[in-house]
């Protein structure tokens, strides 16, 4: 008995052992740098270069102003409509693929998870291969004659929203996917059996059955169309400024530390708090497909 | 009783295929292009691909986008195949906790990532650079081995490892004998998931690469924000063949490895 409660220690110590690297990695790199943003939204900014260590609340108090909220608002607006838009889009997608047979899913499957995988820049460049002024777009629209001068389309608001989409539709494509797949078909025929007309059948069973994946997309697609300043950047030209372009500028140009710092814990409170509610929703721990 | 695909089902997936791949297959087209400005065609030329290849600044930044994709994938190999093992088991303090702020970096805006990182790094006094980017490339990665692992591990039938130490062997015996080879397949999963995430990124790499440090990403978005030349599409065209060439050898490897035998259901895993 004695003997077994020692090995049973011993055991426990060997492999707290081998947690103790991801411990300290965490701890040092992971949590360090987290509790370090919430201190530094406090501190004060340094006339010149750097940061005072004085309290203030004054970078929350700046980020009030109307210019920073507007940022805020352009940058939910659009985070927004690209989900909205990739709901849709991508659903209709992960429905249609689940519901091939075997060989070809896998077919699709890889079809999809390749743009998945390739470089964001190098598929947004694409984009802007495709706007630009007499680029594809236009050689093709004034080839048919259907426009008779370039749209200029690069660097404007429906650009960054194509970019946002596409860069983020796979995400949605694979969290619908994923739930479709497992999903039970003989509750929808006996929905069906039941005298459930089609779209009923979709919308009590299907849908419900599936919401976790849609949510799980929508989370995998709305927190990162917050953060992603290089869309802007690439496809908007400096004419769309969201969230993530004020903290790189408050970072790399203002040098205004703190100041990026509370914007930065105002845009984790939000993107906790989606992550919050999706688990209140679904009652899961886990992201839906992220395990 | 229901019906199984609409015509419209596959016009729709083709158009959306088509979609996806446009934007990839113009910069894929234009890398061969004569012009060096117009979207028209004006013939083939292997001209770009030439220049790339003299440009010392890609190759240095080729070279240090490998060592930190390798190195990054090692790194979280090690550290998160060896956390989820202690982690499975083990009797720890604030494990769920510990676990869940491990594996945040996943449902993190990479943008905050990229900031704290900068921060922290200037704030301890690290010299920005190959580390700097190491250490933060390291912390996205291990969560995707951390995960692969963990999922592995639960699937693994108690009984194997039972039976070997009936047989005499040791727990550690048991380890390296039984349980490492069966969780090698997912290892493997992570660190090239690992290495397609390194080698991708560019909002993280931003804000802590030092000076002179330059990656493929870092290139490429530098090019893009003050004028392309048809050398960036040779480049995007052969990184488009790397990322190909990971993305077939992990369906590859899950194949061989029969991970689950749909095949399929396993691949959400990679949907991060």
């Amino acid at each position: 008995m004695n003997n077994s409660m020692t090995t049973a220690k011993r055991r426990n110590r060997a492999l707290a052992l081998c947690a103790a690297p991801l411990y300290v990695f965490t701890l040092l790199f992971v949590l360090g740098p987290l509790i370090y943003m919430v201190i530094l939204s406090f501190l004060t900014r340094a006339e010149v270069w750097g940061v005072v260590n004085e309290f203030t609340f004054k970078n929350y108090a700046d980020l009030l102003q109307p210019v920073y909220l507007k940022t805020f608002g352009e940058s939910l607006k659009l985070a927004l409509l690209t989900t909205a838009i990739d709901m849709v889009l991508g659903y209709a997608f992960g429905y249609f693929m689940a519901r091939r047979p075997p060989e070809k899913r896998r077919l699709l499957l890889l079809l999809v998870m390749v743009p998945f995988w390739t470089s964001s820049l190098m598929r947004l460049y694409g984009w802007v291969i495709i706007f630009r002024a007499n680029g594809t777009l236009d050689t093709v629209l004034m080839g048919l004659h259907i426009t008779k001068e370039p749209l200029k389309l690069l660097y404007t608001y429906p650009a960054v929203v194509v970019g946002m989409i596409y860069a983020l539709l796979p995400f949605m494509i694979l969290s619908v996917y994923t739930s479709v797949e497992k999903m039970d078909w003989s509750l929808v025929e006996a929905a069906r059996d039941l005298g459930a007309s089609p779209a009923k059948a979709f919308l009590t069973v299907t849908l419900k059955l599936t919401l976790p994946g849609l949510l799980t997309g929508v989370i995998l697609t709305f927190i990162p169309s917050i953060g992603l300043f290089f869309v802007a950047d690439i496809l908007g030209g400096n004419k769309v400024v969201l969230v993530g372009n004020v903290i790189q500028e408050q970072l790399m140009k203002v040098h205004n530390w703190p100041f990026a710092a509370a914007m930065a814990v105002v845009l984790m409170a939000m993107t906790s708090l989606m992550i919050f509610l999706y688990r209140k929703i679904t009652h899961v721990s886990e992201l839906e497909g992220m395990v | 009783m229901i019906k199984k695909n609409s015509r419209f089902s596959s016009v729709y997936l083709a158009v959306m295929l088509v979609l996806m791949y446009l934007p990839i297959v113009l910069i894929i087209a234009y890398s061969f292009n004569k012009s060096r400005l117009s979207s028209v065609w004006t013939g083939f030329t292997m001209d770009w691909y030439r220049q790339l290849f003299a440009d010392d600044d890609i190759l240095a930044a080729l070279i240090n986008t490998l060592i930190l994709g390798v190195g990054s994938g090692i790194c979280a190999a090690v550290i998160g195949t060896l956390g989820a093992v202690g982690m499975a088991k083990a009797k720890l303090p604030a494990k769920g906790t510990m676990e869940y702020v491990a594996t945040s970096p996943i449902i993190t805006p990479e943008i905050i990532l990229g900031m704290v990182d900068l921060a922290f790094f200037s704030l301890i006094g690290l010299k920005f650079g190959m580390l700097t980017l190491m250490i933060a490339h390291t912390s996205f990665c291990i969560p995707y081995v951390y995960m692969q692992v963990k999922s592995r591990l639960v699937g693994i039938d108690p009984s194997y490892v039972e039976a070997a130490m009936d047989l005499g062997a040791s727990r550690g015996r048991a380890f390296l004998d039984v349980t490492l080879p069966m969780i090698a397949p997912a290892i493997a999963t992570g660190m090239l998931l690992s290495f397609a995430m390194s080698i991708d990124d560019v909002v993280i790499s931003v804000f802590v690469t030092g000076v002179g440090v330059n990656t493929l990403p870092l290139k490429i978005y530098t090019s893009l924000k003050v004028g392309v030349t048809p050398k960036i599409n040779a480049l995007c065209t052969l990184m488009f063949l790397a990322t190909l060439a990971i993305v077939l050898l992990i369906q590859l490897s899950r194949r061989r490895n029969g991970a689950r035998p749909s095949g399929d259901g396993e691949n959400k895993t990679e949907n991060e």
